[in-house]
């Protein structure tokens, strides 16, 4: 018979190693899925992880990475702060369209005009939009006790409507023959988000990824604040006893969260994006809340966890158009890669016990 | 300093590497043209994406199979993600790239300039370039024949319309089908929703519905899933057209007839230029008389004469002698846009964002 048998502590150990066993185990299971659509499971394999760090297009891809993980990171790390404190803000992807749309709207309005004060100002925007957006579930959590998991979620969708309103209407190019989206930030000096090392993929968005980590690890590490984040996560009652004020809790984490999402969704429109679009928002706010999981709301886990997730859109794509997979099996391939890391998970809480024979 | 040289640098050994792969692509192509296409939706989407790729397909069946080779990327998000599928395929050896939606335009124009040796053609926009060319179809054609349909057909004199997103071709659209419903039935009136999005089943069919009890007995639509169809034959007596693809599995009714894209046969003479090596730039517009534009067969669930009527529209549209907008056409707030016997010009169709007289709302701004 087997049995779990819960342990007395999580095992630390396991706790990092999950993730890669996760990881490995995904790729067996892929492979299995790859090889009964009838695809080379190997080749799919190597495209997915080994081809865009050392193939022949590494110079491409690996820039690439930082371009699609920067935002993700950003995100998540947000995100993790609240969550580490059991405060769960879902709705990253609204606070991330409407940092985009407060950024956006600072360049817009002040364009043709050329300023080296234009871009800082953008940020500051962007923080605040996304800040203001998660501020809504914040407060409505705190006066009246509301369900922050749902009111956020909901924003999502407010903002989703809210980036289609500005895409056709307010924020529509002049010179764009009637068609939706803005003016292409990218072709406006002051408000382009430019690579830092041209090439690298290095955007102002992905350095402020690695400076918020920095950040994050500092707080959680090194501040008082950062210890009652983790206290309320672990032990509400001893938190309270010991004075923390969850309503301030709330509020930081929330705002902070908020204000991550919304600069993530800033520098993502002044650079790569370009463009206020209807699709402008791709999911990266919902894929953040796997990030953070994955890199066990540690601030160096989500970088390297942020990394990954990038990894598996890049060769999948990849993957896609080499061996003409569908979109799908890539979709239910990192799927796989959250339900085993959860399944796995059982491990650090768990020990597994084998014993032969009858038990009482 | 440093930083700047370094950026310098690596700037310059990046566009070197990939001008260098990309004119090497062109001369290991050997005899097999490699073209890429970008789609925004799954390819079984039923629509717009499906069209583009059996029209893809059609394209290799006819050229031969060991001279063009087909990679394609589906569900690509419009923005970063569509210029990476590009710069992927470009890198990989591709020849030519279709990238299949408007919301790919700007980062086409991003990879073309990275690539100048690849040729790029872009679906329903209006910038092209050296190596980028646009190409679109003029759907309002095959809406002046639903429309004529849609007049005849309707007993409530209520034609719901679902549109989709508010850009050009879709008020085009609009305009066109409302036109010439009331020139067979002056009584008709449009009852129109907006969706802000080109396909989302379940919105469609929610829409189809609301239609319906505000007394429509006829859809038409803009969007691409057959759920409003479904929601027409759910409700009875309610017909609706094919969007995009034939949707026959409708048929006879509710889908009496259907606008159909057809992009193989511009698709195969855009890859045999290139194979030509005869390729230019273009912006082109093709319609019911190319093919591009196909009107589905139209159902015994449609009286004869009517059939017949509409069928002569489309032939007139075909030879060139009748163009849908053709004065007098007053707009919508009651000045005149064309005289008696005069027709819209290209331009102004391109960009035409608003209501014909007698249409009630207003386009979304």
């Amino acid at each position: 018979m087997i049995f779990l048998e819960k342990r007395p502590q999580p095992s630390k150990t396991l706790s990092y190693i999950t993730p890669v066993l996760a990881v490995l185990i995904t790729m067996v299971a892929g492979g299995l899925l790859f090889a009964i659509l009838g695809k080379d499971p190997v080749a799919a394999i190597r495209i997915i992880f080994w081809d865009p760090l050392f193939g022949e297009f590494a110079f491409y891809y690996r820039p690439q990475l930082l371009v699609k993980g920067g935002p993700l990171i950003l995100i998540a790390l947000g995100l993790s702060l609240g969550f580490k404190a059991g405060i769960w803000n879902i709705g990253a992807e609204g606070q991330y369209i409407m940092g985009a749309i407060a950024g956006a709207g600072v360049a817009l309005a002040l364009y043709p005009l050329e300023a080296w004060w234009i871009f800082p100002l953008m940020i500051l925007a962007g923080a605040l939009g996304g800040w203001a957006w998660a501020m809504i579930p914040a407060l409505l959590k705190v006066k009246f006790g509301t369900n922050e998991i749902l009111v956020s979620l909901m924003l999502v969708y407010v903002a989703e409507n809210f980036l289609s309103a500005m895409a056709i209407g307010a924020m529509k190019n002049p010179e764009g023959f009637g068609f939706p989206g803005s003016r292409n930030l990218q072709q406006y000096p002051s408000a382009h988000n430019t690579e830092i090392i041209a090439g690298s993929g290095m955007h102002w968005g992905v350095a402020a990824a690695f400076i918020a980590a920095i950040l994050a690890y500092v707080l959680l590490n090194r501040h008082l604040l950062g210890f009652q984040i983790r206290l309320t996560g672990e032990a509400p009652r001893a938190a309270r006893f010991s004075g923390v004020k969850p309503a301030r809790l709330v509020l930081f984490c929330m705002g902070t969260a908020g204000a991550l999402a919304g600069l993530a969704g800033m520098f993502e429109v002044a650079g790569p994006a370009g463009q206020i679009t209807t699709g402008f928002n791709v999911g990266y706010g919902f894929t953040a809340i796997i990030v953070a999981f994955l890199g066990r709301l540690h601030p160096i886990g989500i970088v390297l966890a942020g990394l990954l997730m990038a990894l598996t859109y890049i060769g999948g794509e990849a993957a896609q158009s080499a061996l003409q997979l569908p979109a799908a099996a890539i979709q239910v391939f990192q799927g796989m890669l959250l339900f085993f890391l959860l399944a796995v998970d059982v491990l650090t809480n768990f020990r597994i016990r084998i014993t032969l024979g009858e038990t009482a | 300093m440093l930083l700047k040289k370094r950026s310098f640098l690596a700037g310059a050994a990046t566009a070197a590497a990939m001008t260098a792969l990309s004119t090497g692509a062109a001369f290991a192509q050997d005899d097999v043209t490699k073209v890429g296409f970008v789609y925004v939706g799954p390819i079984n989407d039923g629509g717009w994406t499906q069209h583009h790729h059996e029209s893809a397909m059609k394209m290799v069946e006819e050229i031969g199979s060991d001279k063009v080779e087909l990679v394609y990327q589906e569900n690509v998000p419009e923005g970063p993600d569509a210029e990476r599928a590009m710069t992927q395929m470009a890198l990989n050896g591709a020849d030519i790239i279709f990238s299949t939606s408007f919301g790919y335009m700007d980062p086409t124009v991003n990879v073309a300039a990275k690539f100048p040796d690849v040729k790029f053609e872009h679906a329903t926009g209006y910038k092209t370039g050296d190596n980028m060319a646009a190409y679109s179809a003029r759907f309002y054609e095959g809406r002046a024949v639903q429309g004529t349909i849609a007049g005849h057909m309707t007993k409530s004199n209520v034609i719901g319309y679902i549109a989709s997103v508010p850009i050009p071709e879709v008020v085009r659209g609009i305009n066109s089908a409302y036109l010439h419903a009331k020139k067979v039935n002056p009584d008709v009136e449009f009852k129109i929703i907006w969706l802000y999005t080109w396909m989302d089943p379940a919105k469609e069919a929610d829409a189809a519905r609301t239609l319906i009890e505000q007394g429509a007995d006829v859809i038409l639509q803009h969007t691409d899933s057959t759920a409003p169809l479904a929601a027409a034959q759910e409700a009875g007596g309610v017909i609706g057209f094919g969007q995009a693809g034939d949707m026959a599995e409708y048929a006879p009714s509710p889908r009496v007839s259907s606008i159909i894209d057809n992009w193989a046969p511009y698709y195969i003479e855009r890859v045999e230029a290139v194979m030509d090596g005869t390729w230019e730039s273009h912006n082109v517009w093709e319609g019911i008389d190319t093919g591009m534009v196909g009107i589905g067969e139209i159902t015994e669930a449609v009286p004869e004469d009517v059939k017949a009527e509409a069928l002569a529209i489309k032939d007139a549209i075909a030879s060139g002698e009748y163009h849908p907008f053709t004065g007098p056409i007053k707009k919508q707030d009651g000045s005149v846009w064309l005289e008696e016997g005069e027709v819209a010009d290209d331009g102004t169709l391109a960009g035409m964002m608003f209501y014909v007289e007698g249409i009630e709302g207003s386009v979304p701004q």
